[in-house]
Parts: C-alpha cells; structure tokens; sequence
C-alpha cells in the first residue's frame, strides 16, 4: 500500500518538475531561430497573428468569433472542473461512506445544456454566417474600383497575374507554357496580354480592396494570408475568387496551408502593401515587361 | 455448448489459426499494440525534425541511411511519408483495431453471454486481412521514393502524381476496410442474435451499444472509401482521370493520362468521399472509447450510470448525424453559404448528444463511492481531456474561425486531445481494467500509476501548446516550421511539445514492462476482481472455449451496484434474485 503511495508521489514530483521548470525553459529558448531577408511589419507571438483588415470586415468578425468562443471554452471547461474535482474528492471511497444508487435529478446540467446549446446557435447565426456571408458574397463592385488579380498557385511558388494597364487579362492556356519566359501560358499572339504583369511577390495598395482569382497548375495548394485571415484552396480545374483589404502598409507573408509535396512547407511569398503611388509605379515598370531587361542583365 | 471442450486442437488452429474470438480479439490487441507503438516511434522522429529543424538526428540519423537521411538529416520526403503513415497506422492500424477488433472480440460476446461470434470463421479472416493490410502498409517504407507521402488524406492530384508509395498505401487501405466491413457485419449479427436469455436490448451494457453503433458505422461509412480508393488507383495505374481536372501541367510538362491529357475529374469530389468514411471514423473512434470508460466508471464509482438511455439514445443520435458533417472539414475549398451553413449547424447539433454523454458520465460520480484504480485513473482522465477535445472542436466546426484556424496545429491539438489522451487513454483503461479476464492476473498498480502520471503529463505537453501556435497561425504538415518568419517566436513551444513526445515515450516503458511481466507474474485473481456485475465477469478467468460454464441467464439490468439491502454492493445480471 505504502509503494503505491509513494509511486504516486513521485509520479507527482516528475510532473511538477517537468511542467514547472523544463517544459518553461525550453518554451523560451528560441535560439535557432534563422535570420530572413526581409523584416515582417507588426507583432507576431502566442496569440492571433497582427490583422490588418480595416474595422468593421470580416477578419475582424473573425478574431471575435475565436475571442469570444474561448473565453466561453474557458468558463465551460473551469465550471466542469470544478464539479468533478469536487465529485471525486467528495465521494471518494473510505470508510463509512457509501454509494446512493438512487438516481439524482440533474436540472442544473439540463439547463447548462440548454444554454449553452442557446450560444452556439447565437454564434453561428450571429457571427459565423454573416462573416462566411461577407466572404463569400459581399464582393467589393466595381464602384469601389477594386484592384483585379490572378494568383496561380504551382510546386512550390506563387504566381501573381495582373492585368496591366489595359485592365484585361491576356487568354491563357497550357499549350504556351514556358518555364523560364512564360510561366502562365499567356498567349503570346493576345494583344491584351502584352502588358499583363507576372510576379511571385504580391504587391497590393493599401485602404484599396482586391479581388483575387485563385487557381492552381498542378496539385491542391492553399492560398493563405495570415494577416488578412484570407485563406483559400487553390484547386486545379476551378478558379476561386476571394476578396481583401489591407490597412497597414508594410511586408508580410503569404503561406500555402495545403500540403503540396515536398517543399510544401517552403512555399511562401511576401506580401508588400504599399502607398498608391508606389503602387502605380512599380506597377507602371513592370507592364514594361521586366524578363527581357533582366535576360539582358544575365547576358553581361 | 459442451461439445467445444472435447476435441483437442493442434497448436497452430488453436493460437494461430483460431477462430475463438478470445483468441482473435487478443491477436488484433497484440499486433494493434506494436502497431500503435510503432506509429508513436515515426511521431518521435518528426518531431525531432520540428524541434531541430535541418540538424543532424542523433544516432539514428546515419542508421536509417542516405536515401532518406542525406548525412543524417531528415529529407522532405521522408518528412511527408511519416506524416501519413503516423496517421493511416495510429487510427486504422492501432486504435481502431484495438477498439473494435481487440476489446469488442474479446468482450462483446462476453458481455452478452454468447459462446463466440455468429460467424467465427468470418471473424478470422477479418484479423488476417487486417495483418495483411498492416504488412503492406510497413512493407511500403521500402519500395522506391518512400512510403506514400501525401498525407493521411490522400488528396489527389498530389496523390496521383506521388510516387510508388502511395499505391502501396491504396492497396494497404483496401485490405483494412475489406478486414472492417466482415468485422462489422458480424458484430451486428452477434449483438442481435446471441444475446442471452434475459438479455433485453436496454439491459446491454453500454459498452456493448457503443459497439453496436460503431459497427453499423464502419459497415456504412467504409464503402464509398473503399470505391473511391479504387477508382484513385485507377487514376495511379490505368491511366483514367476520375479526380483529375483538366489541362493539370506538373513542373511545366502538361500531365498526360493513358494517351490522352488529364481531364474530366474533379478532385474535390475525392475529399467528399474521404471525408463521408474519415467523419464517421471518427465517432468509431471516440464511441467504442466512452463505452470503455462508461463500464469503468459504473463500476469504480459503485452505483449505475446516470442516464443509461439518454447515453443510449444520444449514441444512436451521434452514430446518425456523424453521416451529414463531413463537408466541414471542407469548408476552406470554397464552400457557398448555403452549404456551409448546414453543415456548421450539423456540425453544431452533433455536439449535443456528445455533451449529453460526457455530462452523464460525470453526474455518475455523484454520490458514488469512487476507487481510485489504474483503470479508473485513466477513464477519469478520458473526461477532462475529451472535453478539450471536444470544446476546441467549436471554432473549427464553426466556418468563420474555421478560416483562421484551417490547416494550422490547432486542428492537430483538437483531434489529438480526442484521439490520444481521449481514445487512447481509454484504451489504456479497458487493458488494465480486462487484463484479469484475460490472463487470470492482474496488472501491477504502482506501475501502472507511473504509466498513468507520466502518460497525463506528457499527453498534455505535447498538445497543449499546439492550441498557441495554431492560434498564432503556425501551419500544419510543415516540415520545417522555422521557414516561415512569423513562427519565429513560436519556436521555443514547438520545442517544449516534442521534449513532451519524447519524455511520453519514455513514459510507456512501465507500461510495456508491466504488461509482460504481470502476464507470467501477476498476482492471481478470482474470476471478478473488480466486484462488477456485467456477464464477462462470471465466467472463469481465462474463459474456456466457449466461455461459460453454464449457459447464463439474464435477471436484471447492467450496472446494479449498491441498489439494494444485499451484502455485497453489487448484484450481478446473472444471479437470481433471493426469494
């Protein structure tokens, strides 16, 4: 009896000094952390990543919705424990107590379950629906003078297809693929083309809202924007709008969040939002056609 | 039944190819058991690879050779492949092995006073096809390019275009769910023709129910998968294109099927059918789970559950609506608001007869008399942690959070606190608590109380801070997460979770040594050590072929502890009461 005892306080021991001391130094040691070419804009740690959305879109909606339902995963759960911590401390087996086999009413847990079942539907009617609702049917019109983009998704970076100054997109097809020149098979012979941008860094304006196409050449990639809480399949055969806005100027990532093979976790792209008049005129230079100048460039 | 005991068998049809379901059930529990150890050992070594990406894996590095380790670190590939075969051999070669094929086989009958399944014949060649299917599955780490490496989910095109491996892995998987649908048949015709006399359906255990249910889920959840199995390996080897789209172009070479290019498919139409079976799987895996912990807990706490039909009726529930949320897990692939609306408030309905249960477990300690075993520790334990399993199922199965949290290590906490310090804690609890019927001896309590600390400790570390950095945005299936600068800080908690891996590894040791040891030198114990009431315990332990003495006869319901004046607190089903 004695040895039980003492396994279990040991038992104990080792879970104090695992939890209390070695599991805390080895949350802060974070020296292999490598160094990146670009600094990221805003604050990134153990807690929802910076959001850049302007008020009241939503990925603020969002971010209320994961709040909100931890604070009440927290309540439930302390509440819970509370009562069984005290069940299996109060009736515990030792002499002169036994069991009552009579069965209880339990109104309490009835309710509970009536609330809380009262707040889930709260929370998908309220928020969850509204938010999908906003994501997937609210587009911005053409009023609002959204910026138009293509992101094509391939193992294992991203492409980005703007139209160019004209507006329009050039026609695209699989049979004018080229690796090296003409990474999206836009058709050469297409004069709407001619001036269509193709980047692997996703340049946007601030305060100005984008509508971007999502598609994929070869497998299923996952187009995702941590900051903007836009994440999105990038399915072959189908293109997929999905629309952002971003308020804060500054570089951010972009990651694929599908595993796509085996540089999958590598699979990243920045994202630069910029001032409208940066904007424009790195946008102006590159309809310009950037391939050949930089051919010319590896020729010297 | 007398008859079973004349003729003697040679050794071979006796403990190899036997067709007691004693035996089957503790062939499935042995061979589930490494195999669950053995996909444990291949999380091990990814996360060293987590916690120390790109560095040199300490002397198994240069042991697993170049192919896979180039100077002893860890490739992608390799990476991916034990991604998938961490998950494909936890859930279908070890947990749901152990919880239908080991402690259903062994128990069931027993519980319902049956001499062996209604086809035992049937149940053998389901534990042989399911051996064949594990075999194929190890088997794939050795054919050229590595085991398959696209995911447990195996999302086509990437899983058409991958290599060998996953061809393996489809034939692997075809076995296992063929080995399941002969399991589940016979389980239900056992549960609803050979119950003893007596033996209502509302006097079943509920262990036994929960069995029921789960049969009726492999049995209609499995075929699509295995259809659309079929047809992806149709679209890997014969050249047609069920999941693939048109004009697909891999590395700049427009991908070209048979003769023709790719085209027609659709390859979202593989992840409903995936998920049709892989949402249903996983009440498979949680209800055989409560069903455990439920017996264990009537009889730790020395007083019936409370709320035996609402548990019955909610598991019934569970086992229907588990059929109409699998597109949940979908929602990131585009999802119109229609669609996603009704599969967010099935999601949100389902939960409700799961909280019925759990609630109802805990009310049944009120007013018991609670002994604090091994088995009853671990069944304790199953509470809290499926409740944060569960709790942390409502921002996923919600879609706007969903979009946040989609794909990112919040989902992997999720699961696993369901899945392993849910699941496989209850596993743990029904070994110790039916190791006396099985062997006549009892496992030993101090170490099995070192098992059960470390095992809480470590279960948690490990998945807890999963919840902070998928919070944080920290994406899954990355093989290195130190790639993406805003994990930067995240880094250190990924350490702490795989120093949590590794110290619960080290943690099963007490365990296995306990487990072999109490086989040949267990304290012996009467044939109902536990003082319980349910039908296993009155037959001797072992149980002979054909498993009771006399044929029993049902009195009363499953769990009548302390319910009258008698002396003992417990009145087991098959004693008559005194005149």
């Amino acid at each position: 009896m004695n040895s039980r005892r003492y396994t279990a306080i040991a038992s104990v021991l080792v879970a104090v000094l695992w939890l209390g001391f070695a599991t805390p130094l080895l949350a802060q040691d974070t020296a292999a952390a490598p160094s990146f070419d670009v600094e990221l804009t805003g604050d990134y740690g153990y807690h929802l990543p910076p959001n850049i959305a302007p008020e009241g879109t939503y990925p603020h909606t969002v971010d209320s919705l994961i709040d909100i339902l931890h604070y009440f995963m927290v309540v439930l759960f302390v509440g819970w424990g509370i009562f069984f911590v005290y069940c299996l401390w109060k009736f515990r087996q030792r002499e002169g107590h036994k069991a009552d086999a009579k069965p209880i009413k339990a109104k309490a847990s009835k309710y509970a379950e009536i609330v809380v079942a009262i707040f889930e539907a709260f929370l998908l009617i309220g928020l969850s629906i509204p938010a999908w609702a906003s994501v997937r049917n609210e587009f911005p019109t053409e009023e609002e003078n959204p910026l138009h983009l293509r992101v094509v998704a391939e193992q294992f970076q991203w492409n980005f297809h703007y139209p160019g100054p004209d507006g329009v997109f050039g026609k695209t097809s699989p049979a004018f693929l080229d690796l090296a020149t003409n990474i999206l098979g836009i058709d050469p012979a297409d004069p709407n083309g001619k001036d269509d941008i193709t980047a692997t860094e996703l340049h946007i304006p601030v305060n100005r809202k984008v509508i971007a196409d999502i598609s994929s050449k070869d497998v299923i990639h996952s187009f995702a924007i941590g900051v903007l809480r836009v994440k999105q399949d990038a399915i072959p055969g189908m293109r997929i709008p999905v629309w952002f806005e971003a308020n804060r100027t500054g570089n951010y990532e972009i990651s694929c969040a599908q595993l796509c093979g085996n540089n999958h976790y590598s699979m990243r792209a920045l994202m630069i939002v910029e001032d409208q008049g940066v904007f424009d005129a790195w946008y102006a230079k590159a309809a310009e056609g950037p391939e050949e100048f930089d051919e010319d460039e590896l020729d010297d | 039944m007398s008859h079973d005991e004349h003729h003697e068998l040679s050794f071979i049809r006796k403990y190899v190819f036997s067709i007691d379901h004693k035996v089957i059930g503790i062939q499935y529990g042995i061979t589930a058991l490494c195999f669950l150890f053995f996909g444990f050992c291949l999380m091990m070594l990814m996360r060293w690879q987590l916690a120390y990406p790109g560095q040199e894996l300490p002397v198994l590095g240069k042991l697993l050779g170049e192919e896979f380790f180039p100077g002893g670190v860890m490739t992608p590939d390799f990476y991916n492949s034990l991604g998938v075969m961490h998950g494909t051999i936890m859930i279908f070669l070890g947990v749901v092995p152990l919880l239908v094929g080991a402690f259903g086989n062994y128990v069931m009958p027993l519980q319902i006073g049956a001499p062996d399944m209604s086809f035992p014949k049937l149940n053998m060649a389901s534990y042989w096809i399911y051996l064949c299917g594990g075999c194929v599955m190890l088997a794939s780490f050795f054919v050229p390019g590595g085991a398959a490496n696209s995911g447990w989910t195996a999302y086509p095109p990437l899983s058409v275009t991958a290599t060998t491996g996953q061809t393996w892995w489809i034939i692997g998987m075809v076995f296992l769910i063929t080995s399941s649908l002969l399991g589940s048949v016979n389980f239900i015709v056992t549960i609803v023709q050979l119950r003893a006399k007596g033996l209502t359906m509302f006097r079943l255990p509920f262990f036994v129910w929960s069995q029921l249910v789960t049969a009726f889920l492999l049995l209609l959840a499995f075929p699509p998968l295995e259809a659309a199995g079929v047809l992806q390996l149709a679209d890997r080897v014969l050249g047609t294109s069920f999941f693939l789209p048109e004009g697909l172009v891999i590395s700049g070479q427009q991908l070209v099927q048979g003769a023709v290019p790719s085209g027609g498919g659709n390859p979202i139409l593989w992840q409903h059918l995936f998920w049709f079976l892989a949402h249903p799987e996983v009440y498979v895996l949680i209800l055989p789970a409560m069903g455990i912990v439920g017996e264990i807990i009537a009889n730790n706490t020395r007083k019936p559950l409370w709320g035996y039909r609402p548990i019955v009726y909610s598991s019934i529930f569970l086992g229907f609506m588990s059929f109409i949320v699998w597109a949940h897990h979908m929602f990131i692939t585009g999802m119109g608001t229609s669609l996603s609306m009704f599969f967010a408030t099935t999601t949100m309905i389902i939960s409700i007869p799961s909280v019925v249960i759990l609630t109802a477990l805990v009310i049944s300690l009120y007013k018991g008399s609670i002994r604090f075993n091994v088995p009853m520790l671990f069944a304790l334990s199953f509470l809290p942690m499926f409740a944060i399993g569960g709790l942390t199922g409502l921002p996923l199965g919600l879609p706007a959070s969903d979009i946040h949290l989609h794909d990112t290590y919040y989902v992997i906490g999720h699961f696993h606190y369901v899945v392993a310090p849910g699941t496989i804690f209850a596993i743990f609890a029904g070994v110790y608590y039916w190791f006396p019927k099985v062997t006549g001896r009892r496992m030993s309590e101090g170490l099995g109380k070192i098992h059960f600390w470390l095992s809480l400790i470590g279960m948690n570390g490990a998945f807890m801070p999963m919840f902070f950095v998928g919070i944080a945005g920290m994406l899954r299936r990355g093989y290195d997460p130190a790639a993406y600068a805003a994990n930067e800080n995240l880094l250190g908690m990924v350490k702490m979770s795989s120093w949590s891996v590794w110290m619960l590894g080290v943690a099963q040791l007490p365990f296995i040594l306990n487990f072999f040891m109490s086989i040949v030198a267990g304290k012996k114990v009467s044939a109902n050590p536990w003082e319980a009431t349910t039908l296993e315990w009155s037959a001797p332990s072992p149980p002979p072929h054909g498993n009771f003495e006399a044929v029993p006869v049902v009195y009363r319901g499953p769990y009548e502890y302390s319910t009258d004046d008698r002396k003992d607190d417990f009145f087991p089903q098959h004693l008559q009461a005194e005149a």
